[in-house]
């Protein structure tokens, strides 16, 4: 056989198809004229007041295309203002055009995005679907700020995919910090240019550096971006924690490369979920974390090891178990997810073609038509979803009795990982029960309130008796976060203005504190390569610098006054108890155990005879620079906000009572006589 | 409806196809051909395939005196089981279980890819049916070829008994099948699917326990063919026995053909409208939902178990079919939307996974899950793609699998009510259960060393396609909407 015999048998094939295809295409006949519109641009763009803009409207089909209306779709900033347009009717190839002015008035005139959309209703085809509609989205102030800081990091991965190798650590690290500090300098950038006035009463939702635009047309799904001061908080947290989990993953000897890349994915991940603002979007997100997570603590994890009573514990099995866990919340997500999007009433996309339904979450909020569905297997609608939607938070917080991932997860996982899943993850799940549930279901919130204080208390009780009981200086910070997490649903269920601002405080507080006091079991496991509690002693007397920032970390998480963890947890407590009296009073309880747990730490380690064990590697061996570096802006902060929290609480004020008005219309009065 | 003459014009992807067939046989009698120029007729013969279907392609025609029919629903398919013929042609080339190249002997290379296209023939006629007659036939032809494939390893011993179970099975399940089908005939006295409908519509109550009996038997066939609980049982056997890439080909192809069948058979056959799962009075919603519920959960908790990648993802491929059956039986166009998504996401994963298991057989790996030990730092891209695809077949964003999946519950929950609200329920905790024994691949590539060191020589064919698969599947994760518009043109032929 040769290379000519393999053409003839191309050629032969070819000609067969060739020969009898034409004729194929005669039998079937002319296909039917139909008209096309085409719109040019896709989109109109506007700079600033009084600028004008044109559309071009052309029938690129074979059919007379009769255009009905043009028109300033609904849901438009009213600043966007057309001259009506004739109905006319375009043969195959004709144009017509159309002007639309940016002209907003008094109050408008400060906005600095507007969004709006040109509806032009025709007899073109593929409009049909759309009631003969076909859009144009106007945009003013086009801001991609919140897309870059989501996809940045994923960019810095790509990056290193392509151009680093394994041995070059030092360039590998560089790229990482890129990775992280762009996002995180844009997210200050975020802080200082975010307006603390707007609420949902005002344009755009109060939203602010939207992004916006249409998705997958035929399944209404929608790319949208955008931040209230609920989302800023818990950007900025996240940039800044990544920052710093950079800075101590130093110590990753191993396949570094494959380590960043799984880091940075993981930002761009945790970024997306606190701006997404579609719920399909949301969910895409919030599953695309999972993925470089489970690598993140499997393969850099503590190796697999047969523990005293043979159980196999170690990385693998955490990675899994943590996997196993948050997809068995998320996949329930995913079921209500869909049953939202299905009970939703019709609106429009945001280039103005109507949709039965949307995925939306502002639109899902001011539509509220969950109350009315059809119930689910004889259980109220929206009851169902919202449990089916807070279990997957839930396991994410994480909430007793959901909570059995994070104690592995957070001992197995490499001391960078660790103050990401303890300072990021874990808020994702609260901020999903605030962005989610509260905002989309809250008269279910409302019926739900008690129980969530309920499973409030018993997390913070229990997480710190487990705490208190730990050998293992990483598992009693990991159970910590556990009855801290706590104090972020108690307040959540309080639905005063105290308590869910101490909820979102605690949130943002958690994540400074925890990082802290991980990075510093880190500093002494790389040392010691141990972690026993009471392996330890007088470390004090060797290690000043670093029994100063200990010492500093435990009394902020104690919630010392002066430090930033007492602000959340003093609003929690004045916020509850209005509402939950005979719980609050339980939970203070905790306080003393709280104390007990952490200063009892500090003592076994830190005070007392040194144990001479340690000789050659503690004495001298202080944190070093870079170790320093990773800690003292946590502590600035920490201390900052200790006394003066106002600028996490002035950002997060009218986004919070925003949803403070959704769950709780009646202010906290009502409520207060609910429970005598 | 044309006659049988001028179908010709309107037949020619499939006379393409057979075409290569011929060429193939006849060339290799004269010349004795290579596996690459075998390959390379069979690849030019389904391109020319791909090509007739595109251009004669759009308008809705009964062929053949209305046995088959040329509608864009069926081109969607043709076009479909191009592709998955193309690829497994590609991964045979370099698979010692299916060509055995070693020593220069190209054992029955021409052979191999003969049947490889009659199979495809088949698949392509199947889903043009419009006859039961016709879609028997087709079927046939399909199983029968498939017999010879899976035990194309003559000397194995696994792959004769793999062979020779299939036989067994399929030729019950075909009796059983063509047994259903006469006694619809008897009820209505037309074989066209049409026909035996109108002639359904207009008994009484009479009929319906037959109707019922005649339509349970039917499904057997269908069952088989998808290998849906409880008609799976040749399915690891058989899976695992044969040439992987025949496993491949077996998994993917006519699983497709059979539901393409399987949604014709319902939805323009029988008339399944929206609204309506209670036809002639007998409840087949239900039926193929307690199936679909039956094949995912026993699929995934059957995988969990298995320490043979084959194996694996033999029942793993069980798994998905309950899934699509779980859309089918919500008889509504979302629905079937849904499942022909589904399809192509299943083809590119399940292709892709299958090619990476070849992959690292020609590299000299074995086919238990331990001795893809460490193989995450061999071969650290083509592992990387396995992972993309293990997550594809999870469900997980940003990858097609969670698109297709999305789609399925979607339809399943938008039609509401407690049947449908469970079987999704059932769904759901299915897709969590089935990550764990993809990730125990996962692990086993990982986060475990293996015993031998250093980079793992995986042939350049098998890493351009498991590339050329990895493309779409990211990409179908991401921006769909193309496909999904070209999926509701296909599904508009019937409103």
């Amino acid at each position: 056989m040769t290379r000519s015999n393999m053409v003839n048998a191309l050629i032969t094939c070819l000609a067969l198809g060739v020969l009898l295809a034409p004729g194929a295409a005669a039998a079937q006949g002319a296909r039917d004229a139909l008209p096309r519109l085409d719109m040019s641009p896709g989109e109109l763009t506007f700079d600033k007041a009084g600028d004008a803009r044109t559309l071009t409207l052309k029938n690129t089909g074979k059919g007379e295309l009769n255009i009905r209306e043009v028109r300033v779709g609904p849901g438009s900033d009213e600043g966007f203002r057309m001259e009506p347009a004739q109905p006319k009717t375009l043969r195959p190839g004709e144009k017509m055009t159309v002007t639309v002015r940016y002209q907003p008035e008094g109050e408008g005139a400060k906005r600095k995005q507007a969004f709006g959309n040109v509806q032009v209703l025709s007899n073109d085809p593929d409009a049909k679907e759309h009631k003969g509609t076909t859009g144009v989205q106007l945009i003013k102030g086009k801001s991609y700020l919140l897309t870059v800081m989501v996809f940045f990091p994923l960019l810095a991965a790509l990056f290193i995919l392509l151009f680093l190798k394994d041995g070059q650590t030092n360039a590998l690290r560089l790229a990482a910090v890129i990775g992280a500090a762009v996002p995180f300098i844009l997210s200050v950038y975020l802080f200082k240019n975010f307006d603390r006035t707007l609420g949902m009463q005002d344009a755009n939702y109060g939203l602010q550096f939207v992004h916006h635009f249409v998705w997958i047309k035929s399944f209404n799904i929608e790319f949208f971006f955008g931040v209230d001061g609920i989302s800023v908080a818990m950007m900025i947290l996240t940039g800044l924690v990544s920052l710093i989990a950079v800075g101590a993953s130093w110590s990753i000897k191993k396949q570094v490369r494959g380590y960043f890349i799984m880091f940075l994915l993981l930002e761009t991940g945790m970024m997306g979920v606190f701006c997404a603002l579609d719920f399909f979007m949301f969910y895409v997100f919030w599953e695309v974390m999972l993925l470089p997570m489970y690598f993140l603590i499997g393969v850099w994890g503590a190796p697999s090891r047969v523990e005293a009573d043979g159980k196999v514990r170690g990385g693998p099995y955490a990675a899994i178990k943590f996997f196993l866990y948050t997809l068995a919340g998320s996949v329930l997500m995913l079921l209500a997810l869909i049953a939202i999007y299905y009970n939703s009433s019709p609106t429009t996309l945001v280039d103005g073609t109507p949709a039965a339904h949307t995925f939306n979450f502002m639109k899902l909020t001011l539509l509220n038509s969950f109350t009315l569905a059809a119930p689910i297997l004889g259980m109220t609608f929206h009851k169902v979803i919202w449990v089916a939607l807070f279990i997957g938070f839930a396991i994410k917080i994480p909430m007793f009795p959901f909570h059995t991932w994070l104690p592995d997860a957070h001992v197995e996982a490499p001391t960078a990982i660790s103050v990401i899943l303890a300072g990021v993850l874990l808020k994702m799940g609260t901020y999903g029960i605030f962005r989610i549930n509260y905002q989309l279901l809250p008269e279910a919130t409302q019926w739900a309130g008690l129980a969530m204080a309920i499973f409030g208390i018993i997390n913070i009780l229990y997480g710190g008796l487990c705490a208190m009981a730990q050998k293992d200086l990483k598992k009693l910070v990991a159970y910590s976060s556990v009855s801290h997490m706590g104090f972020c649903l108690l307040g959540m269920a309080a639905f005063t203005d105290a308590g869910m601002n101490g909820a979102m405080l605690q949130m943002f507080n958690h994540g400074t504190i925890t990082s802290m006091m991980f990075i510093l079991v880190g500093v002494i496991y790389d040392r010691a390569h141990t972690r026993g509690v009471n392996d330890f002693g007088g470390v004090a007397g060797v290690m000043p610098v670093y029994a100063g920032f200990f010492g500093f970390a435990f009394m902020a998480s104690l919630g010392l006054p002066g430090l930033s963890g007492f602000i959340g947890e003093a609003l929690v407590f004045i916020g509850a108890f209005k509402t939950y009296t005979f719980l609050t009073m339980l939970a203070v309880v905790s306080v003393i155990i709280t104390a007990a747990y952490h200063l009892w730490a500090i003592q076994r380690i830190h005070l007392g005879p040194f144990n001479k064990r340690w000789a050659k590697v503690l004495p001298g061996n202080d944190m070093d620079f870079r170790e320093g570096l990773t800690l003292v802006p946590l502590a600035i902060i920490v201390l900052v906000l200790g006394f003066y929290p106002m600028p996490v609480l002035d950002l997060i004020s009218v986004g919070m009572s925003d949803l403070i008005s959704l769950v709780n219309p009646a202010g906290g009065a009502s409520i207060a006589m609910a429970t005598p | 409806m044309f006659s049988n003459l001028m179908s010709l014009h309107l037949f020619v992807p499939e006379i393409a196809l057979t075409t290569g067939i011929v060429l193939l046989l006849v060339w290799d009698m004269v010349f004795s051909l290579n596996r690459g120029t075998a390959a390379f007729i069979a690849l030019a013969s389904l391109l020319c395939a791909a090509i007739t279907t595109v251009i004669s392609g759009g308008a809705t025609v009964a062929l053949f005196n209305g046995l088959i029919v040329r509608d864009p629903f069926s081109d969607f398919f043709k076009i479909f089981f191009v592709l998955v013929t193309a690829v497994v042609v590609v991964i045979s080339l370099k698979a010692k279980d299916a060509i055995d190249y070693t020593g220069g002997k190209d054992r029955e290379a021409s052979e191999y890819y003969a049947l490889l296209l009659t199979t495809t023939l088949g698949m392509n006629l199947m889903a043009a049916s419009t006859d039961l007659l016709m879609a028997y036939l087709s079927l046939e032809m399909v199983s029968l070829v498939s017999y010879i494939m899976v035990g194309f390893k003559k000397r194995n011993l696994q792959s004769s008994e793999a062979a020779l179970k299939y036989v067994i099975y399929g030729g019950v399940a075909s009796g059983v099948m063509l047994f259903g089908l006469s006694l619809l005939y008897g009820l209505s006295g037309a074989t066209a699917f049409d026909a035996v409908r109108a002639a359904l519509m207009t008994q009484g109550e009479a009929g319906m326990l037959v109707t019922l009996l005649a339509v349970v038997c039917v499904l057997a066939g269908f069952g088989y063919k998808i290998a849906a609980v409880p008609f799976h049982m040749w399915c690891p056997d058989a899976y695992q026995g044969a040439p992987t890439p025949v496993t491949a080909f077996l998994s993917v192809g006519p699983k497709a053909a059979g539901i393409a069948l399987l949604i014709r058979f319902f939805t323009a056959g029988w008339g399944a409208v929206p609204g309506e799962e209670q036809l002639y009075g007998a409840p087949w919603a239900v039926l193929l939902g307690v199936m679909s519920a039956a094949t995912m959960t026993l699929g995934n908790l059957s995988a969990l178990l298995q320490s043979n990648i084959k194996r694996l993802l033999a029942y793993s491929s069980i798994a998905h079919a309950g899934y699509l059956l779980m859309a089918l039986c919500v008889f509504s166009r979302e629905g079937e939307q849904a499942i022909l998504f589904y399809l192509v996401a299943y083809l590119f994963m399940n292709l892709g996974a299958f090619c990476v298991v070849i992959g690292f057989s020609e590299a000299g790996v074995g086919e238990t899950i331990d001795s893809y030990n460490g193989l995450g730092v061999r071969a650290p891209l083509f592992a990387a793609f396995m992972a993309m695809f293990l997550f594809s077949l999870t469900g997980l964003p940003p990858m097609a699998g969670f698109v297709g999946k999305f789609y399925l519950f979607a339809a399943v929950l938008k039609k509401g009510g407690p049947f449908y609200m469970t079987l999704a329920l059932i769904g759901i905790l299915n897709s969590a259960i089935s990550l764990y024994y993809y990730a125990r691949i996962l692990k086993a590539m990982y986060f475990r060393k293996s015993e031998t060191e250093g980079p793992l020589a995986v042939p350049t064919v098998h890493r351009a396609t498991a590339l050329t698969m990895a493309v779409p599947t990211l990409i179908l994760g991401i921006y769909w909407a193309p496909v999904m518009d070209t999926i509701k043109r296909a599904l508009a032929v019937w409103g």
